[in-house]
C-alpha cells in the first residue's frame, strides 16, 4: 500500500522541489528547483534517496503533516523546532515516523527554508522532467494546501546514510563572495566601492524569483538601455532604482537590467536562506572562506 | 575577418558572449550545440548575446574563446529551416491608437505588420514568449505608459522593435494589435515552445 501524507497545516508557503529543469533556459523556462540545493541534497542522502528526489521546501513557518504508514524522514536547512506528535526531533538525522504520527515543523529561527525529505521521495507528476513548483510561471505542482494528500514513492536505493557532521551554523551577517560582471562597466566607481564596503538588508518583498535588497544605491555610469540578455542564479541585477535584486531559483531567463556581479556558486545555498530584515555583505573573490 | 567577440564572466559557472548581431547569436548557438560540449548546461540567446552556463565551474576564458571561435567558423551549420506560418487576426484593442501614433491608417499598420519576415531573436519574460524581429521599421512604438494588469493569452503585441504573441495571460505593457489561436507553449509537447530561438515566422490571415 502506498504511504500517503495528509497536509494538516500548509505553513506560510510549502512547495515540492527537486533539482529543477536544467537546459531549457533558451525557451524561457527557468531552472527552478530547491532554493538551497545543498540542503535538499543532504536531506535526500540522509533518507537514502537519490540527491535530487522531490522533497518539501518550507518558507519561514513550516507545515503539519500526518503520515498514513511508517516512514523515514530527514529535516535540513533553516533551523526549526520540529515535533513528531509530542516529541521534539533532531534535524540532520534520519527519523523513523510511526503510522498515524503527525510531524509539525515550526518557524525557522535561523535561515528561511527548511527541507523535509521522505524515504522514497514525494510523488508528483513531472512537468518538463521535474516535480518542482516554479511559482513565477505556475509550472509544476501547486503549493501545499490543507487537506491535500501527498503520495510517497517506493524506496529505490541504499539504506539511509549517516552524514559526517551537521553543516556549520550560518552567519548572522553573511559575506557572499561575488565575481564582478558581466556589466560592471555600466556602473560608477562609487557603486563598485559601495557594493563591497556597505551592508545590504533583505527586503520583505523577496521570493523565489529574487531577493530584493535595500542599501546604497548603485549608480550607473551610462544611461542607455541594455538589450535583454541571459541571466544566471545569483546575478545582482540592478533596476533603475539602483537597489539590486539577487536572482533566485525561479528568475526569468533573460532580463534588460545590467548585472553588476554574480554570487559565487558555492555561496548560492546561503542566498536561498536569506531572511527578510537580515543584513549581508559582498566581497570580491572566489577563494574558500577562512 | 570579424573582430573576436567580447567574452564576459557571468559568475564562476557562466560566460556572456557579445556578438555583432542577432544572426551571429543563432549561428554561434547552433555551432556550439552541434559540437556537443558535455558539461555545458544552458545556451541562452539574448538579442546580441549568448549566455553559456556550465553544470560546474566554467572553463578558462581562452578555452571559451576558442569554443566560440570554432562555432563561428563558416563551416558551422546555418540554423535555417522553413518559416512557420501563424494565422493572426488584427483585432487588438490598441490597433487604432498605434495607427494614430504612427500617423497611418489602421489598414496600413496591418498591411505593413503582416508583410514582415520575422525571426525569433530570443525568448524571455515567460516560457515560450518569443521576441520576434524583422518587422517593418516604421512600426516601432513605445510601450504603453500604463501596463495592463492582464494581457490575454494569444494577444499579438508590439513594443520597440519587437513583435510577440503572449503564450498565456500575463501582465504587460505592450501594444495589443491582434490575436492568434496557436498554442505557443505546451508542457506536454517536445519542445514545449512552438517558436524556438532563430526560428523564422510569417504571419498570415486566418
Amino acid at each position: 500500500m502506498t504511504t500517503t501524507i495528509e497536509v494538516v497545516r500548509s505553513g506560510a508557503l510549502t512547495t515540492i522541489q527537486d533539482l529543477g529543469r536544467p537546459g531549457l533556459g533558451h525557451l524561457g523556462i527557468p531552472r527552478s528547483g530547491a532554493a538551497d540545493r545543498r540542503s535538499l541534497r543532504r536531506a535526500n542522502r540522509l533518507v537514502g534517496n537519490s540527491e535530487g528526489a522531490p522533497a518539501l521546501e518550507t518558507t519561514l513557518a513550516g507545515p503539519a503533516l500526518r503520515f498514513s504508514a511508517p516512514a523515514t524522514i530527514a529535516i535540513t536547512g533553516a533551523t526549526v523546532e520540529a515535533r513528531l506528535d509530542d516529541r521534539t526531533v533532531a534535524m540532520h538525522a534520519a527519523l523513523a515516523v510511526d503510522a498515524g504520527a503527525t510531524l509539525r515543523v515550526g518557524t525557522a529561527s535561523v535561515g528561511l527554508r527548511t527541507y523535509v525529505a521522505v524515504r522514497g521521495g514525494i510523488e508528483a507528476p513531472l512537468v518538463l522532467g521535474s516535480a518542482s513548483s516554479d511559482l513565477l510561471n505556475a509550472l509544476g505542482p501547486a503549493p501545499l494546501a490543507p487537506g491535500m494528500i501527498l503520495a510517497v514513492g517506493p524506496p529505490h536505493r541504499a539504506p539511509p546514510a549517516a552524514e559526517p557532521q551537521p553543516p556549520p551554523a550560518p552567519a548572522v551577517e553573511p559575506t557572499l563572495r561575488i565575481v564582478l560582471g558581466p556589466r560592471e562597466d555600466w556602473f560608477t566607481d562609487a557603486a563598485l566601492h559601495a557594493l563591497t564596503h556597505d551592508p545590504y538588508v533583505v527586503s520583505p518583498d523577496s521570493d523565489r524569483t529574487g531577493v530584493r535588497l535595500r542599501g546604497p544605491v548603485l549608480a550607473r555610469a551610462r544611461e542607455d538601455e541594455l538589450r535583454s540578455e541571459g541571466m544566471v542564479p545569483g546575478a545582482l541585477q540592478v533596476p533603475p532604482s539602483g537597489q539590486p535584486i539577487l536572482l533566485l531559483a525561479d528568475h526569468p531567463t533573460t532580463g534588460g537590467y545590467p548585472v553588476i556581479a554574480v554570487v559565487a556558486s558555492a555561496d548560492l545555498p546561503i542566498v536561498g536562506q536569506l531572511r527578510p530584515g537580515q543584513s549581508l555583505r559582498f566581497a570580491i573573490g572566489r577563494a574558500a572562506p577562512p | 575577418m570579424n573582430a573576436p567577440p567580447s567574452i564576459r564572466r557571468a559568475g564562476d559557472r557562466a560566460f556572456l558572449v557579445e556578438l555583432a548581431d542577432n544572426e551571429s547569436v543563432h549561428r554561434t548557438a547552433a555551432g556550439i550545440r552541434a559540437a556537443g560540449h558535455p558539461r555545458l548546461a544552458e545556451i541562452v540567446p539574448g538579442h546580441t548575446t549568448l549566455l553559456l552556463v556550465w553544470e560546474a565551474r566554467a572553463p578558462a576564458p581562452d578555452a571559451v574563446a576558442r569554443m566560440v571561435a570554432g562555432a563561428r567558423a563558416p563551416a558551422a551549420p546555418p540554423p535555417e529551416g522553413r518559416p512557420l506560418t501563424l494565422a493572426v487576426r488584427y483585432d487588438g484593442p490598441d490597433l487604432e491608437a498605434v495607427a494614430a501614433t504612427l500617423g497611418m491608417s489602421a489598414d496600413e499598420v496591418v498591411a505593413r505588420h503582416r508583410a514582415g519576415a520575422y525571426r525569433v531573436a530570443f525568448i524571455g519574460f515567460a516560457p515560450g514568449f518569443a521576441y520576434l524581429v524583422g518587422g517593418d521599421p516604421a512600426l516601432v512604438v513605445a510601450r504603453r505608459s500604463v501596463p495592463r494588469t492582464r494581457v490575454p493569452a494569444g494577444a499579438l503585441a508590439i513594443a520597440g522593435p519587437y513583435t510577440a504573441i503572449y503564450p498565456r495571460a500575463a501582465p504587460g505593457g505592450w501594444n495589443l494589435i491582434g490575436s492568434c489561436d496557436a498554442v505557443l507553449f505546451d508542457t506536454a509537447r517536445r519542445p514545449p515552445a512552438l517558436l524556438e530561438p532563430g526560428a523564422r515566422v510569417d504571419l498570415a490571415a486566418p
